[in-house]
């Protein structure tokens, strides 16, 4: 670790937040049905569609209403991808001629790429058609993405609404989020990359020929317009199979440095958003610093254990014991290390290097992050729902010891929340650990696996911590492409995204319907230090206390291993 | 007159601490030998599952238990090693055992406190009337509707009822905040008196219309016993996360199992439930009831009846109080502060002639006059005495007018008309007299006019007087973030006048029930939580709307119909005593939740190296208690998962002491205490049990 690693970073962290900053406010403005700039040009745009489908911009709807849409929404996007992945054969933009996907993978796919999970079963160019790429898959990394910040809308309007029954519109702020903050978005960052040198083009795979008289088929595609939407929409699904460490997908440090902080951005942002709509700005401050520091924590945990390399390594002579492998030289440790911890911050998924390569602690930040339910900023919208919940266990505990029914920004917690941010938080650790379970006692599940021992373990924790909380990133080594992994991941994928909006939602629904309680000197603020150190202090725990076992007996006995000279 | 006011200036935070601490040095200690042996008993017949599964943690761990017992007596069987086996089921039942014996005590303790107080109320009697016309003392609780009560002069009429035969004159400014008696009599609309009321003169016989108290006690009885308590919504919402949690540890366990084999360790079901019961929340699980109940139990000897646990805990959350003007920051009698002579009239001459006229009034008025006459002419009670030849004229609703003749002397004390009727043809006043007469109603006070025959003295200002402390407590609630609010039927420049001399945060002026009414949902529709106390019978609806509401028990049977809480004592601060207590509820379950959860840490540290730095000795480094062996480090975990519970006991059954400082002061100190003290603590306690049992 040296000091220009750590400037690095922090730059980074400084120039994301600077951004999302000003971003965070204008999304407030949007999802308050207010004027922004882009208001004159998308209005009408967005009224034609409104028109179109029949929808009432007045009408507003409770939770049920909202979830009830939002779960059609996604079995018609559901069905809608699967279909296009098994006929993609009979339909144009398939230059290449891939024949229909498998079943069980278009299934795996299909619910990956609805739940904003992106996890990837397939190579994208030997897969899919261009068709595929574009109006099924990059389509459901748009809506995919706005329905998670939806829902987090919503969950933000059950605290800030009075005895009101309703907590919005799901189209219109579905529709909103896609038009005026995703889009525009999107088409900036991807004329940047194309200006970089990803690819964008329709054309068929390139024939080269080498030196050696050989012929190389380069594949190519409509790359640029799904790498600005996969990485803004915290989607992470590459349009090659190397995801960002393929340099038609990710070619310069300039595009490396750019498609962080487009994954970082948005989730940032949120915060922001929050802290304006519940007109309490340091409420959204105090979530951002406590996700902040766990953020830090993780990158420069990871960071450590990364430069200090492999003593196998360092023994044998080789590169001072720097680990390379697994990384693409012109990327590097670090931005390698940082981009990792980020990925899995934020439930985005995009890799720049192979994680399963990193040395075991790294590893054990990243399922960490994961398996926490990435509440670390997160997924677009389900991240801060996550963090939320967190936040409503923490003040009904601290509720409790100051002697008060415990309250979270003037709404009193009940059973009812209690209920719902229980299933919310733990679901997706009961689905981690029963999926992971089956999977390392049954054949099917261990014949996929390339590595055995504690690595094994990690592999196949790492597969379900990143589809049970539809973060996407794989550990590589595990050759999911299976009829048991593809079932298994793609319920586990659904499990980890409804049951943290299904409950939000309630939540939200629960809340709205509630008086407002002023403040007074007897309230306990949730925007204090005190708070945000017991809100990580919570995060911590719960994830420690559920994780413990397996994780010493994968990553950290791999760690004490590796010292003492055993590898996987 | 504000007698004691300065002198106890900062009397009540003490008082209530030492009322409080009085109060359990009355009650036998926590651990007194004749609750004991029940609770003992209650112990086993708790295990019933039946009962148990209302308590979900521990049902979990019974079912555990009966697991781990099978495969104990299974392996006696077969032949193969037992006994670790045996002593991990062993402490898996005493774990229950525990904390079935905590919530037995705190029944226990409630019931006893119960019946004490049915004893100490059935002290205060009434005359009953037989059916052979013969009459009998009895306790005025076991008053059933229909029974007929003799009441005489200075007796409390014991239930609600009506008059069927006498007339009286009744002081029911507890009831009503009006000052001055009432005449009540049989026949008529006037016949209705209400239980707590003082009859000052007259003999009537009252038809009892209500079951008075009986069933409040009744309903604390329930709420002291765990099999009818009904669970408040904090508790439930608690009971949810934990077993929320539980599930999770069951999940963690299970998944352990395939895990630990894909790894090539084997781990027997009876470590993996003792993993379980060490991470499951059994501490806060097994204290949980008895915390409830103890904390009725609590209120019980703040001698304040709660008729549900939910408005004991909603009142940690109330931030408006409505307070009567009358008997609650004043003393509702109206007390003489002031002489104010006519012109040309000596002030002792005034003071005399109206400490003569109040000798024989045995009203509170009268008896204020005397002490205020005898301060100004400087005499001592022994000194005052009436002249031989006194002939005393009694106060009656007609003529509104009280006195004395002595001699020749008429002095005679009343309303301004009253006495101007008496002393002038044409009913009027002296211009300078009625001027004062109108000052002194304005600001609020009642004037009193007292003439010797056809002189007039001058005037007696009679002024409400707050009670004594009332505005320490009331700042009191300020520092809690409670907002105070006056309820007056007074004007409001009188009701200005009090509320700046109490310190009260607002009031309202010219209240009527209506008003009340809506203000309370008012304050609610804006999100408050108001809490009030009341008594009289109009106060019922406001007592209805209002979130915690607190009946006197001297109040009207509406007004404790209304309420969800009697206060036995009729002292309506007691409201402090009882946000005390529904806070102290709340932050005892929060603080061993807390425990409970950051115990965990020490005990996976004792555990997961138990279990598999066998196989892996490099996991020997989380080995950092430097536990014995395996067993031991398996066993140890286990005891002090047990041992903790009993050990907690007196803190679930007293409570966690509320301190009254901010949220924020609050929060810092519970959890350094409970949080990081719950990290640290199961590290000494498990290393020294495995200390302990190396040496055995």
């Amino acid at each position: 670790m040296t000091p220009t690693n750590l400037a690095g970073i922090l730059l980074f962290l400084i120039i994301t937040t600077l951004l999302a900053y000003p971003l965070g406010e204008y999304m407030a403005l949007v999802f308050t049905d207010q004027k922004t700039f882009l208001t004159p040009v998308v209005q009408p745009v967005e009224n034609v569609f409104y028109r179109i489908c029949g929808i009432d911009e007045k009408q507003e709807m409770s939770w049920k209403t909202y979830a009830f849409c939002l779960l059609l929404f996604s079995l018609v996007s559901l069905i809608g991808l699967f279909l296009i992945q098994i006929l993609q054969g009979h339909l144009p933009f398939n230059p290449e001629k891939f024949k229909g996907v498998k079943w069980d993978l278009s299934f795996n796919t299909a619910v990956s790429f609805m739940t904003n999970t992106n996890w990837q079963n397939y190579a994208g160019e030997t897969t899919m058609s261009y068709f595929t790429q574009m109006l099924g898959l990059t389509v459901q990394n748009f809506v995919s993405a706005a329905a998670g910040i939806a829902v987090l809308i919503a969950m933000i309007r059950g605290f800030i609404r009075k005895t009101s029954n309703t907590i919005g519109n799901f189209w219109i702020d579905l529709t909103r989020c896609t038009l005026y903050v995703f889009l525009p978005l999107s088409i900036i960052l991807a004329l940047i990359l194309v200006s970089q040198g990803v690819v964008q083009t329709l054309g068929p795979y390139v024939k080269a020929h080498t030196l050696e008289g050989k012929t190389q088929t380069i594949a190519v595609g409509p790359a640029a317009s799904q790498i600005a939407i996969k990485q803004l929409g915290t989607n992470g699904g590459g349009f090659f199979n190397a995801n960002s460490a393929h340099p038609y997908e990710n070619p310069t440090t300039f595009t490396t440095f750019l498609e962080l902080l487009s994954e970082f951005l948005i989730p940032v942002a949120l915060v922001f958003t929050y802290g304006a709509m519940v007109k309490e700005r340091k409420q959204g401050w105090a979530v951002y610093w406590a996700m902040m520091a766990l953020c830090l924590v993780g990158i420069l945990t990871a960071l450590y254990f990364e430069t200090q390399g492999n003593p196998i390594l360092k023994k044998a002579g080789v590169a001072h014991g720097t680990n390379m492998e697994g990384k693409e030289v012109r990327i590097g440790v670090m931005p390698s290390v940082l981009w990792s911890v980020i990925t899995t911050d934020t439930s985005t998924g995009a890799v720049d290097s192979m994680h399963d390569s990193m040395t075991p602690i790294p590893g054990l930040i990243q399922i960490f992050n994961m398996a926490i339910g990435e509440a670390i900023f997160g997924g677009v919208g389900s991240g801060l729902m996550m963090m939320i919940f967190y936040a409503l266990i923490t003040m009904f505990i601290a509720g409790l010891m100051i002697g008060r029914t415990p309250e979270f920004l003037g709404k009193k917690l009940g059973p009812y929340e209690m209920i719902m941010t229980s299933v919310g938080l733990l679901s997706s650790p009961i689905t981690l650990l029963i999926f992971s379970a089956i999977a390392i006692s049954l054949p099917a599940g261990l014949s996929a696996l390339t590595n055995h021992g504690p690595h094994g373990l990690s592999e196949i924790l790492y597969a379900y911590a990143s589809t049970a909380n539809n973060n996407g990133s794989a550990f590589a080594g595990l050759n999911s492409n299976t009829l048991f992994y593809n079932l298994t991941l793609g319920f586990a994928m659904l499990i980890g995204r409804f049951t943290t909006l299904i409950p939000g939602l309630a939540v939200a629904g629960s809340l709205a319907k509630k008086r407002l309680t002023p403040a007074t000197t007897a309230t306990l603020r949730s925007d204090t230090l005190l708070f945000v150190v017991m809100l990580i202090s919570v995060v911590i725990v719960v994830g420690a206390l559920t994780f413990l076992p397996p994780l010493t007996l994968g990553p950290f006995l791999e760690q004490l291993m590796m010292h003492a000279g055993r590898t996987f | 007159m504000q007698e004691g006011h300065s002198n106890e200036k900062s009397a009540w935070q003490p008082a209530t601490f030492k009322r409080s601490t009085a109060l359990r040095k009355k009650t036998e200690s926590i651990w007194d030998p004749a609750l004991i042996k029940p609770a003992l008993r209650a112990s086993f017949t708790k295990l019933n599952p039946r009962t148990l599964w209302k308590n979900p943690v521990m049902f979990i761990v019974e079912i555990v238990s009966v697991m781990t017992t099978l495969i104990t007596i299974k392996n006696i069987f077969i032949h193969h090693p037992f006994w670790f086996d045996f002593q991990i089921s062993l402490w898996l039942w005493l774990t229950i055992l525990f904390a079935n014996f905590g919530e037995a005590l705190a029944e226990g303790r409630g019931k006893a406190q119960s019946d004490s107080l049915k004893a100490m109320r059935s002290q205060t009697y009434a005359v009953k009337i037989l059916e052979n016309g013969q009459t009998e003392k009895i306790p005025s609780l076991s008053l059933k509707k229909g029974d007929k009560v003799l009441v005489e002069k200075d007796d409390l009429i014991p239930g609600d009822g009506e008059i069927i035969e006498g007339v009286a004159l009744v002081d029911e400014s507890a009831m009503t905040g009006e000052s001055a008696p009432v005449v009540r009599e049989s026949g008529g609309d006037k016949s209705g008196v209400t239980g707590g009321t003082k009859v000052l003169s007259g003999r009537i016989v009252v038809k009892i219309t209500t079951n008075p108290g009986e069933s409040f006690l009744d309903q604390m009885i329930a709420m002291v016993e765990s099999a009818k308590r009904q669970k408040t919504p904090n508790e439930i919402a608690l009971e949810i996360m934990l077993v929320a949690m539980s599930i999770v540890f069951i999940v963690v366990c299970a998944t352990l199992l395939p895990f630990a084999k894909y790894m090539s360790v084997n781990v027997g079901i009876p470590v993996l439930v003792a993993l379980l019961v060490c991470l499951m929340p059994t501490t806060i699980g097994g204290l949980l009831p008895a915390i409830g109940i103890a904390g009725m139990d609590r209120l019980l000897r703040c001698n304040v009846i709660a008729l549900s646990g939910r408005a004991v805990e909603a009142s940690g959350d109330v931030n408006v109080v409505l307070l009567d003007k009358t008997g609650t920051i004043t003393l509702g009698n109206r007390m003489a502060s002031e002489f104010l002579p006519a012109e040309g009239v000596d002030i002792k001459n005034l003071a005399e002639s109206a400490m003569l006229a109040s000798l024989a009034d045995d009203t509170p008025e009268g008896r204020s006059i005397v002490a205020l006459a005898k301060t100004i002419l400087g005499k001592r009670g022994g000194e005052i005495q009436a002249p031989e030849s006194s002939e005393f004229i009694a106060f009656t609703a007609e003529t509104r007018i009280s006195g004395v003749n002595i001699g020749k002397r008429m002095i005679r004390k009343g309303a301004s008309d009253a006495i101007a009727g008496t002393v002038r043809e044409d009913g009027s006043l002296p211009e300078d007299i009625q001027q004062v007469v109108d000052q002194v109603a304005r600001e609020g006070s009642t004037p009193l006019v007292v003439s010797d025959g056809n002189q007039i003295l001058g005037v007696v200002r009679l002024k409400d007087t707050l009670k004594t402390g009332i505005k320490e407590r009331l700042s009191y609630l300020r520092g809690m973030g409670i907002k105070s609010v006056m309820i007056t039927g007074d004007n409001p420049l009188t009701a200005a006048t009090i509320a700046a001399e109490a310190g009260i945060d607002d009031f309202v002026a010219r209240c009527t029930p209506e008003m009340k009414l809506e203000k309370i949902r008012k304050w609610q529709s804006d999100g408050n939580l108001v809490a009030m106390i009341g008594d009289g019978t109009n106060d019922a609806p406001a007592l209805a709307q209002a979130d915690v509401a607190v009946a006197m028990n001297a109040g009207t049977q509406a007004a404790r119909e209304a309420a969800n809480m009697v206060d036995l004592d009729s002292n309506p601060t007691k409201l402090l005593d009882i946000v005390e207590v529904g806070k102290q509820i709340l932050i005892t379950r929060g603080a061993i939740t807390t425990f409970s959860i950051t115990n965990d840490v020490a005990k996976y540290f004792a555990i997961i190296p138990a279990v598999f730095a066998a196989k892996y000795p490099a996991l020997n480094i989380l080995n950092i208690m430097k536990l014995n062996t395996p067993e031991s480090a398996i066993i140890s975990a286990i005891i002090f998962n047990a041992i903790v519970i009993p050990m907690l006991i007196p803190l679930a059954l007293r409570g966690v002491r509320y301190r009254f400082t901010s949220a924020a002061a609050l929060l810092e100190m519970n959890l350094l205490i409970y949080g990081l003290g719950g990290i640290l603590f199961p590290f000494l306690g498990i290393k020294l049990i495995d200390m302990l049992l190396h040496i055995l």
